[in-house]
């Protein structure tokens, strides 16, 4: 029953290393994975095995819609204690999930003050989701978007196979 | 109602499971950018006194607990309340040295390595070894150098998971000065 302060601290700690990481890494790599593809990588894996434990018992769902709204209720609270505030879709394969009050933001600023340092701390969540919903059967590319901390968006593009 | 508190008290024991999963996924991270072994503990530590020296505010902050009038108190309170509110475990406090100096956390459960299997080519590698890092950047922050260290391993063959604290010395309080 790991308390939500560690894994804050956790992942502060993560960012940091794996941008520390990036100079020695950059020269020995032939292909630039970049700090943000090894965060988001990671989520993926994470999101990828919470899903499965999540949903143990859940019976399954009618669509994508639905599934978009058990990321939004049930996933989401499950790791941040809270809904996404906002679903928003163009019916085509489009999801906007907004969060007010994103988690890992709240400790950042109130407002625009350190917008450049606000991504780095959103991979490892978009990686979360996308790892959850690859696991439901959906292959998707989710991005994050900040205007003002610590609300975020994040963008869920569903692929059509 | 009853079905929503199950709900919660479900959500909280998933919570734990976003921070192992994250644990795996950080260790195994390091794994990949450090060849051996004992570079993953070293960065773990590190890491883990990083958290550390931040999470003492927290914990603070949080509990009631004053300070601590000697080790054995000390001891209490990590095992007893710390533990208890940041991984819902309660280790026993056991093992005292003569000197009162030294003793063990002996934890029947760890939450960090649920799921977790060591392969026969990391048989040096300290899992947890976070968790060292933490206490010994908390009680820093709290003036005490402690000398923290795995006696035994679950994910290495042992019954019980072990960690083994020295007192090492008080840290003096450097006034900056021109401070009176």
């Amino acid at each position: 029953m790991a308390d939500d302060a560690l894994f804050e601290f956790l992942h502060m700690e993560m960012v940091a290393h794996v941008y520390k990481q990036q100079a020695s890494r950059a020269e020995t790599e032939q292909e630039r994975t970049t700090s943000v593809s090894i965060l988001e990588g990671m989520g993926f894996r994470v999101g990828q095995g919470l899903i499965e434990r999540i949903t143990k018992d859940t019976p399954g769902f009618k669509d994508d819609l639905d599934i978009m709204k058990f990321i939004c209720k049930d996933f989401w609270i499950n790791l941040f204690r809270k809904q996404i505030d906002n679903l928003r879709t163009n019916h085509q394969g489009t999801y906007v999930l907004q969060d007010n009050r994103f988690s890992l933001l709240t400790q950042f600023s109130n407002g625009k003050q350190y917008m450049e340092e606000a991504p780095k701390y959103l991979a490892f969540s978009c990686g979360l989701v996308r790892g959850a919903l690859c696991n439901l059967g959906l292959d998707s590319v989710v991005t994050a978007e900040v205007s003002t901390m610590p609300s975020c968006k994040f963008q869920v593009v569903i692929q059509k196979a | 109602m009853s079905r929503q508190s199950n709900r919660t008290t479900e959500s909280k024991k998933m919570n734990s499971e976003l921070f192992t999963l994250t644990y795996g996924a950080l260790v195994t991270q390091l794994c990949k950018d450090y060849e051996n072994d004992e570079e993953v503990n070293k960065q773990l530590d590190k890491m883990g006194y990083n958290i550390g020296v931040r999470l003492i505010e927290d914990f603070l902050a949080r509990s009631s607990v004053g300070r601590c009038h000697d080790f054995r108190e000390t001891a209490d309170v990590i095992a007893k309340v710390a533990f208890k509110m940041y991984l819902g475990i309660t280790p026993s406090v056991t093992n005292w040295s003569p000197a009162g100096d030294e003793f063990s956390l002996i934890l029947e459960s760890n939450p960090l390595v649920d799921f977790v299997e060591l392969p026969d080519n990391h048989s040096t590698l300290v899992y947890s070894n976070l968790l060292c890092g933490v206490l010994r950047g908390a009680l820093e922050m709290v003036q005490m150098a402690v000398d923290i260290r795995f006696a035994q391993d679950t994910l290495r063959g042992d019954n019980v998971t072990e960690i083994r604290m020295k007192f090492i010395k008080r840290i003096e309080e450097n006034l900056p000065a021109g401070d009176e």
